[in-house]
């Protein structure tokens, strides 16, 4: 048996021999406790993405628009007049799944500090969440979970959470995805970058006291594989403070008025010790610190503990000698901690002092630009061509109204606001379409702008065709921001994957960046930002590949009034707006809840319509059309009852075929006009609008396919998640 | 002739309470709660957020903060002043309204529109309404549930106190149409006098149609009317 002990420091660490020599070479001797801790972090897939940099530069990123591109703690966007806007996305998977309560509140906490920290106040969230199904407990405990902590952390700090996604499939059970979405909007003169200048200058750190929590988070939860014994983990999961970081938002923005700070940098994975390192290299400086001054929330803490707390609610501020007192004012003002750690220094290296000691001396450059960089093997599974040569088992004929039925209780598909109705959605009085909706929308107050934001995975998907799975997450966000009449501007991206070791999940990986990049590439919209969590395996099962994308949309002139779901009125004609097809079911929702089948290949996208799609639904929006919705998961069937639900109306449509309810081909949307409303002046190219039927009366009727009471829909649809939970 | 907006550390709706006092004409200013003298305002509001956390419990600690002495004395001498969903908890912890307000009956964070009926309006509330008036308002609390002693809540029913009850979008009062489980659907109440007001759901959410509902300017209306013939506690003294 090995004990502990026995193992080389390096290895608990979660360090390669060959990494550890790296170190060795770098210093030119052997590293010291502190600095062996700071490289392990700093070096961990977390920190460093050494097994997806090399493929991450795949992706578009330019554009006379991007102000700030990958790279910084969030992309920046020129809206015009002046205003910018900051976003960024995050995950908190391995905390979630060890303390989802703690986990998912800190995963908003953390990305807030991203998009502060660049000088813009955080204006709103967005929560894409996946889990295993809701039947089993442990599953609907993570749910509520994440679920409470997400309201928990994003009411009390002020930012209202505007929407999200949810997927529930047994590749998650042991491994859910919570991954957080934010914007921040700010002026061109409030930009603020992270690398520290000016010799002599003070690093001052701002807000909470440094505790014992979240030590090796980056690299002991977010870097590793989970097995049963992963609870063990959860001293290493941070604990967050709404109230501290609301304070601290404040405070920064208070400093970034006044112009007090050269530079700022949040404190997140690996604390001190990444912050510290950063701010210097980023600055092409580097840094004096003294640990001692550090305020501390209990004694005996050790340098490596102090340096590498995961701490949340703190942030670094360079500062010149002359502005510090001001500071120091500003941060007593807001009631949160401010103190002089450091000294900015000419040459490029990182001193930590500790009780009179050095506890680390190195380059500062080297935690981050001499990371590791792997090209790990990719391999394409066989087992995938055989998935893409079978068919599905459909039956000939289908009653498509009892099928709905099943599928409106699908909580993928059904009602979510049991979710959204815990988050406060409506702060700032900037939200003209609030969640439930394709995308949400928000005004900027005092102009005429609005901006949309939608996010969407697909894991099912894209488990059956990254590449085409990737390129259609991108088209059905772009579409969704597309309905509410903004035009569509930039992409992040959080690449949630399995574990990075197994080629087969590299190839996913690979795939997935194409086909996000084509799609980009196709639409002009660059990704500015995007996030990477690998190791979503537990008991060595990975998760389905589930990148998740949040595309911006802009206007410079909101439409008088957006459509809306619920703008829908008996009388008013539907119509299937699209390309030709419209038949296959391979992905589809009817293929997962009805068949439990997975078979075929999905059909790709069609770049020359999906543009056309996007830019007929922008011009729909401000001509004035009440009723614009994305179809997607469910089919025309679920569309249509979705917007007989908020309007409180029935519809009568016909299609040609059963299938052409359920399917899920990309680049289509339905259309509620007026009657008599002329096309003529809206359509061309390969688009048609195919009249489907009316709105009117109490059912959901499909002619010779079925019809449905539209109250039994809605009740199962409302009903089919508060009712799992119990509720 | 301004109304001061009071933030707390933890406070987040004092720039909407400005907004929407500004679109109605109001000149509006924040006012951080270490300030001890509030003499030159024209009224006072305690807006929506979670002042110092809400910690321990929502209000508690919001209480002893050094403006409170000032919210008091102001109250005292008649001037309006208005608790908007966490300003009406810190009203009641301070003791200048009756009762307080507890989690909702559901456990959970309600933030949606809802309906509420006027009841009364002799009050810096609800003085440019009718009474019957519905109005469509957005929630958005976890402690939204009022409870009230028997005789405290007995006094206030008598007096006219209430002066919104939550109700469906006809104007009904009745359990399915209250969305925290509050007593007697109490959604806003006031001192005796009237010119202490609070209310649970947010008016200032509700004062633009582009937002959903313009429902909540009758109700600011009738408070920013009110400060401009409040009584100025230092005007006798400065002539």
């Amino acid at each position: 048996m090995t004990t502990t002990s026995e193992i080389p420091a390096h290895i608990q660490l979660g360090m390669t021999d060959d990494e550890y020599a790296g170190v060795v070479e770098i210093l030119g001797r052997t590293p010291r406790p502190a600095e062996l801790a700071m490289y392990s972090v700093m070096w961990s897939e977390h920190c460093s993405y050494k097994s997806s940099r090399s493929h991450l530069g795949r992706f578009p990123s330019e554009a006379p628009w991007v102000v700030v591109g990958p790279g910084e703690n969030a992309g920046v966007v020129d809206l015009g007049d002046g205003w910018l806007a900051a976003l960024r996305i995050e995950s908190h998977n391995h905390p979630s799944f060890v303390e989802p309560v703690e986990g998912a509140a800190t995963g908003v906490g953390g990305i807030l500090r991203d998009i502060f920290t660049m000088g813009a106040r955080p204006v709103a969230v967005w929560d894409p969440i996946r889990f295993g199904p809701l039947d089993d407990a442990k599953n609907r405990y993570l749910f509520n979970g994440v679920v409470s902590g997400i309201a928990g952390y994003g009411n009390a700090v002020g930012v209202p959470t505007l929407g999200g996604e949810v997927e529930f499939a047994e590749a998650y059970a042991k491994n859910p995805l919570v991954n957080v979405m934010a914007l921040g909007l700010l002026k061109k003169e409030q930009l603020v970058l992270s690398g520290a200048s000016g010799v002599g200058n003070i690093a001052v750190l701002l807000g909470a006291s440094t505790g014992r929590d979240g030590i090796g988070g980056a690299s002991i939860l977010a870097s590793a594989s989970f097995d049963e014994e992963s609870g063990a983990k959860r001293p290493s999961v941070q604990v967050g403070d709404p109230f501290e970081e609301k304070k601290l938002i404040e405070a920064c923005l208070e400093l970034y008025d006044r112009g007090l700070v050269v530079a700022i940098q949040d404190l997140g994975a690996a604390g001190i010790s990444c912050a510290t390192s950063e701010c210097a290299a980023n600055g092409g400086m580097g840094m004096d610190v003294d640990l001692d001054a550090v305020p501390v929330r209990e004694p005996g803490m050790t340098a490596g503990e102090i340096l590498m707390s995961e701490s949340q609610e703190r942030m670094l501020a360079i500062v010149e000698p002359t502005n510090v007192d001001a500071v120091l004012a500003v941060a007593d003002k807001w009631e949160i901690h401010g103190t002089r750690i450091g000294t900015v220094v000419e040459g490029g290296q990182l001193t930590i002092r500790y009780q009179g000691e050095t506890v680390a001396e190195l380059p500062a450059a080297s935690l981050s630009e001499d990371a590791p960089r792997y090209n790990r093997p990719a391999q394409r599974p066989v087992s995938i061509d055989e998935l893409h040569a079978a068919t599905l088992p459909l039956p000939d004929s289908v009653d498509v109204a009892t099928t709905l039925l099943t599928l409106l209780d699908d909580p993928a598909i059904a009602d979510k606001s049991w979710i959204y109705r815990q988050y406060d959605h409506q702060l700032f009085l900037q939200t003209v379409i609030e969640p439930g909706h394709d995308a949400s929308l928000m005004r900027i107050k005092g102009t005429t702008k609005g901006l949309a934001v939608s996010t969407d995975g697909d894991g099912y998907l894209c488990a059956m065709d990254p590449l085409r799975g990737g390129a259609r997450i991108v088209y059905e966000s772009a579409l969704n921001v597309a309905v509410t009449g903004a035009t569509p501007m930039c992409v992040v991206d959080n690449l949630n994957f399995g574990n990075p070791e197994n080629p087969e999940v590299m190839w996913q990986l690979i795939e997935s960046i194409e086909g996000i990049s084509q799609a980009c590439e196709a639409l002009g919209i660059p990704v500015v930002g995007g996030n990477v969590s690998l190791y979503n395996q537990t008991d060595d099962v990975d998760i389905y590949p589930t990148p998740v994308v949040g595309v911006l949309g802009y206007t410079a002139t909101l439409p008088d009034q957006p459509p809306r779901l619920d703008r829908g009125e008996a009388g008013m004609e539907v119509f299937l707006i699209g390309g030709p097809g419209g038949d296959d079911l391979a992905a589809s929702a009817y293929a997962r809840v009805i068949l439990d089948a997975r078979a075929g290949r999905p059909h790709d996208v069609d770049h020359d319509t999906g543009r056309a799609a996007i830019d007929l639904a922008t011009r729909l929006a401000h001509a004035g059309v009440p009723v614009l919705h994305d179809i997607s998961t469910g089919g025309v069937a679920v569309a249509l009852a979705e917007i007989c639900f908020a309007s409180d109306v029935g519809a009568t449509i016909d299609l040609a075929t059963w299938q052409q309810a359920f399917s899920e081909e990309p680049h289509r949307l339905l259309a509620v006009v007026p009657v008599g409303f002329d096309w003529s002046e809206h359509l061309g190219g390969e688009l048609q609008a195919i009249p489907l039927g009316v709105l009117g009366g109490n059912d959901l009727s499909f002619g010779t396919f079925g019809t449905v009471p539209l109250t039994a829909a809605h009740e199962i649809w409302k009903s089919a998640i508060p009712r799992r939970l119990g509720h | 002739m301004t109304i001061a907006v009071v933030v707390f550390p933890g406070t987040n709706c004092e720039h909407d309470a400005v907004h929407a006092l500004t679109l109605l004409g109001a000149d509006a200013e924040l006012v951080w709660h270490r300030e001890t003298d509030l003499d030159d305002f024209s009224g006072i509001v305690l807006p929506g957020g979670f002042a110092h956390g809400d910690y321990l419990r929502t209000g508690a600690i919001a209480r002893f903060s050094p403006v409170m002495a000032a919210v008091t004395e102001a109250a005292d001498t008649g001037k309006p002043v208005l608790g908007i969903c966490n300003g009406f908890q810190i009203l009641c912890e301070a003791g200048l309204l009756p009762g307080a307000l507890i989690a909702n009956r559901d456990l959970a964070f309600v933030c949606k529109p809802i309906h509420v009926r006027v009841e009364s309006t002799d009050t810096i509330l609800t003085s440019a309404a009718t009474v019957g008036d519905v109005l469509r308002i957005p929630l958005n609390s976890y402690e939204g549930n009022y409870i009230a002693p028997p005789q405290d809540l007995a006094a206030i029913e008598a007096n006219g106190q209430i002066t919104l009850r939550y109700c469906d979008e006809n104007g009904d009062v009745s359990d399915l149409a209250n969305p925290n489980g509050s007593t007697n659907n109490i959604a806003g109440i006031s001192n005796a006098r009237g010119n202490v007001a609070a209310v649970m759901p947010h008016p200032e959410r509700a004062a633009e149609l582009i937002l959903g509902s313009d429902d909540g300017r009758r109700l600011l209306e009738g408070f920013v009317a009110a400060t401009k013939t409040s009584p100025q506690t230092n005007s006798v003294a400065a002539s």
